[in-house]
């Protein structure tokens, strides 16, 4: 009879050898971050300082110098009138409403994880790109990262970073990396073989054809990844906000714990008002860029 | 040893994973289909062995699948055979280093692609300087030249605009100017016209005939369609599922096909746009040189035939009929030939292709005298000699044109119609 309690009862592994893999782990992973933490937070301290730089560039210049700034930006990008004064009109309810600083500071944390993400997606989307083993080891650590909850992945980064703006960069940055590799690994794959046969044929190297075919013909597909990788970073501010990452994240993290609605919901709509200004300027610059598939289009 | 510009010896080229463990049951004659059903492993190519000539058009065909593209990218290794050898102008290509590689491909071997391969990002111009930008000369010259090709080709003024905005014809004409832009020797054609439609693919066979005549380069051309193979190639090959079946003359194919699948290509070809009067004329009935019309009309009943061709010092004049002969010999027989009694039959050439001389030929009531650019007579083409080329062909007319008796005033009429039927 005792033997077949199995049937009635999951045959878990025994509580003390759980207790002991536990242990092993943590106090493995807490040694680990003892005897490295420092140096690896010194790797990342130049990352810190262009973070801290860029922040400062943002919260210490005169409001208008931004707006102006913005704008033009906008206008180069997208050479739209109306979408110029909408990023205008945007920024000046954010500034209206009180939360000018916060907005800077997430602009500065979103626009150094998505400058990180495209750094570091598009180079591995094209290791990708070039050989299916690489594909077939990088694509089951996307899926692992875009399900993994977000919680999970910041205690170890925690612990070995502690509480602040480069761990929180590195949380971003593991949320919103995975579409831009995607989209570049597929963008590449996509190239008609017969337009990069023909360059080979003449004489292209594998430089000449990556940046001279490859990528322009990809870059519709790498804007769109870029574009994603934008929007879930905005995405992650929230979260991030809860290991000390200062920006409109923080009073609505403050607005749950103390249910303050209002303040939650107007930086809730700041989050969404940026987000709506990064994607469609980003979009539009893509689109313009790709002028020479309008004729195709429209065959 | 042979010194053909190009040489292709004993080429295999096995698609799979693993090509050399299948190879033994590739030279023990396994059948393509079997060898995939089996091994999963497809023969592109097996044994092929060709020479090109320098300057020449050599035209590949054979149905879709056969191994066509297979064959052409491998003379710049765009694929790598898996056993064989391929020596262009002496060297083996497959001894060359990644570098020398593409150095060849800069300079001595450019490619036109079947659905144009053109770069949808970059303007017509770019597209054409694409070869020149890739060795790196300065951009304004290389523009210059592009700009050159490109109105060799007939685009002038497109220089700014996307292939995207231009039609399929002069898509491939860009391919074309970006294939030539690089002054390489030899081109590869990848059923470069195919998938154009019928007007502006003749046009631009027209264009590349006149290119070839101005630029003699070695060209590669493949194509499913006879009709274009035989209008353009100097020497055609025919393949069949990776295999070489018959390499030859245009006209050895047409003429002398070496199996039912050569023979099924050649079936539906128009004889009268692919075969020149040479191949199907026949020695000449008498000539009469005599000067007056008592001795022609004595050379004239030597012969067997009722009509012979006048000939005098400046060469065929017209021909002459034993009838009119005896009526004028009842005038005066001693009076010298001339045009009175001559009937003017225009001579044709013998480079001349059949269709171009069909109204002729039909309309004449003798067979027409054939007569080469140094003005000698060197045969003549008769109504029954021409419908037999045009209707049947083959190995047939081969031994009636041997036959050398030609019947063709006789029963003349019945053939007319059929050879009306065969030029539609
Ligand atoms: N990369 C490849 N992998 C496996 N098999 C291939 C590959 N490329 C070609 N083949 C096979 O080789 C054979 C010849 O193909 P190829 O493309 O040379 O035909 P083709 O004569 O050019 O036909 P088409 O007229 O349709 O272009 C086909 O049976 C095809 O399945
Ligand atoms: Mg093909």
């Amino acid at each position: 009879m005792a033997d077949s309690t199995w049937l009635t009862e999951f045959p878990s592994m025994d509580r003390a050898d759980l207790v002991a893999i536990r242990k092993f782990l943590d106090s493995g992973f807490r040694e680990f971050s003892r005897n490295y933490g420092d140096a690896i937070e010194a790797f990342f301290d130049p990352l810190l300082a262009f973070l801290v730089w860029f922040e400062q560039l943002l919260l210490q210049s005169p409001w208008w110098i931004i707006i102006l700034v913005v704008a033009c930006l906008a206008y180069l990008a997208s050479r739209s009138a109306k979408l110029t004064l909408g990023v205008v009109a945007a920024f000046l309810l954010i500034g209206y409403f009180g939360m000018w600083d916060n907005a800077m500071r997430t602009m500065g944390i979103i626009a150094v994880s998505t400058l990180l993400s495209i750094a570091l997606g598009v180079p591995i989307g094209i290791l990708m790109s070039g050989s299916n083993r690489v594909q077939s080891i990088v694509t089951p650590i996307l899926d692992v990262m875009q399900t993994m909850p977000a919680f999970v992945y910041l205690i170890p980064v925690v612990m070995l970073l502690g509480i602040g703006k480069v761990p929180g960069i590195i949380a971003v940055v593991i949320y919103a990396i995975p579409p831009v590799i995607r989209l570049t690994n597929l963008g590449i794959r996509l190239v008609d073989r017969e337009v990069l046969e023909a360059a080979t044929a003449y004489g292209a190297n594998r430089r000449q054809r990556l940046f001279g075919v490859q990528l322009p013909l990809a870059m519709p597909t790498i804007m769109a990844g870029i574009n994603q990788t934008i929007m879930m970073a905005l995405a992650m501010v929230v979260i991030a906000s809860m290991i000390g990452v200062k920006g409109l994240g923080q009073p609505v993290l403050k607005s749950i714990t103390n249910q303050y609605f209002t303040m939650g919901l107007f930086n809730g709509l700041a989050i969404v008002a940026l987000a709506i200004v990064f994607d469609r300027v980003s979009q539009a610059y893509a689109k313009r860029s790709q002028k020479h598939l309008e004729g195709m289009n429209s065959e | 040893m042979s010194d053909a510009f190009i040489q292709v010896k004993g080429l295999y080229k096995i698609f799979g994973d693993d090509p050399d463990a299948v190879m033994p049951l590739v030279l023990a004659g396994k059948s393509k289909q079997d060898l995939l059903a089996e091994t999963g492993h497809t023969i592109g190519l097996k044994e092929i062995d060709l020479e090109v000539e320098r300057g020449r058009i050599f035209v590949v065909m054979g149905l879709s699948g056969c191994g066509k593209s297979t064959l052409i990218r491998h003379f710049n290794r765009l694929i790598d055979p898996t056993r064989g050898q391929i020596l262009i102008d002496g060297d083996d290509v497959m001894q060359l280093s990644q570098k020398e590689l593409e150095q060849f491909r800069c300079h001595r071997i450019s490619m036109v692609f079947q659905r144009f391969g053109l770069m949808p990002h970059r303007t017509v111009l770019e597209n054409v300087a694409f070869g020149l930008a890739v060795q790196k000369m300065g951009r304004a010259e290389r523009n210059e030249k592009a700009r050159q090709w490109l109105e060799t080709v007939g685009l002038k003024g497109y220089e700014a605009q996307y292939p995207a905005q231009l039609s399929g014809g002069q898509q491939q004409r860009v391919g074309l100017a970006r294939a030539l832009c690089t002054d390489a020797d030899i081109l590869l054609m990848d059923e470069a016209f195919s998938a154009l439609d019928p007007l502006i693919r003749s046009e631009m066979q027209d264009q590349l005939i006149e290119l070839q005549e101005k630029l003699h380069k070695t060209i590669i051309f493949i194509t499913h369609d006879l009709d274009e193979a035989l209008r353009l190639g100097d020497r055609i090959a025919i393949l069949k599922d990776g295999e070489l079946i018959q390499e030859g003359a245009p006209e050895d194919i047409l003429l002398n096909p070496a199996d039912d699948y050569v023979e099924a290509f050649v079936r539906d070809v128009n004889r009268a746009r692919a075969l020149t009067v040479e191949t199907v004329m026949r020695p000449p009935a008498g000539r009469i040189t005599a000067v007056t019309i008592a001795g022609a009309l004595r050379q004239m009943r030597s012969h067997s035939d009722d009509y012979a061709y006048f000939i005098n010092n400046e060469g065929y004049q017209g021909v002459l009929t034993q009838e009119r002969l005896e009526a004028a010999a009842r005038d005066d027989s001693d009076a010298v030939v001339c045009e009175r009694v001559l009937e003017i039959l225009p001579p044709v050439s013998p480079d001349a292709l059949l269709e171009t001389v069909l109204p002729e030929t039909l309309d004449a009531d003798y067979p027409l005298p054939v007569v080469d650019d140094k003005g000698e007579l060197c045969g003549q083409l008769s109504r029954a000699s021409l419908a037999q080329a045009l209707v049947e062909g083959g190995g047939g007319s081969e031994t009636a044109q041997r036959g050398g008796d030609d019947s063709g005033s006789v029963n003349g009429k019945a053939v007319v119609s059929a050879a009306g039927a065969v030029q539609r």
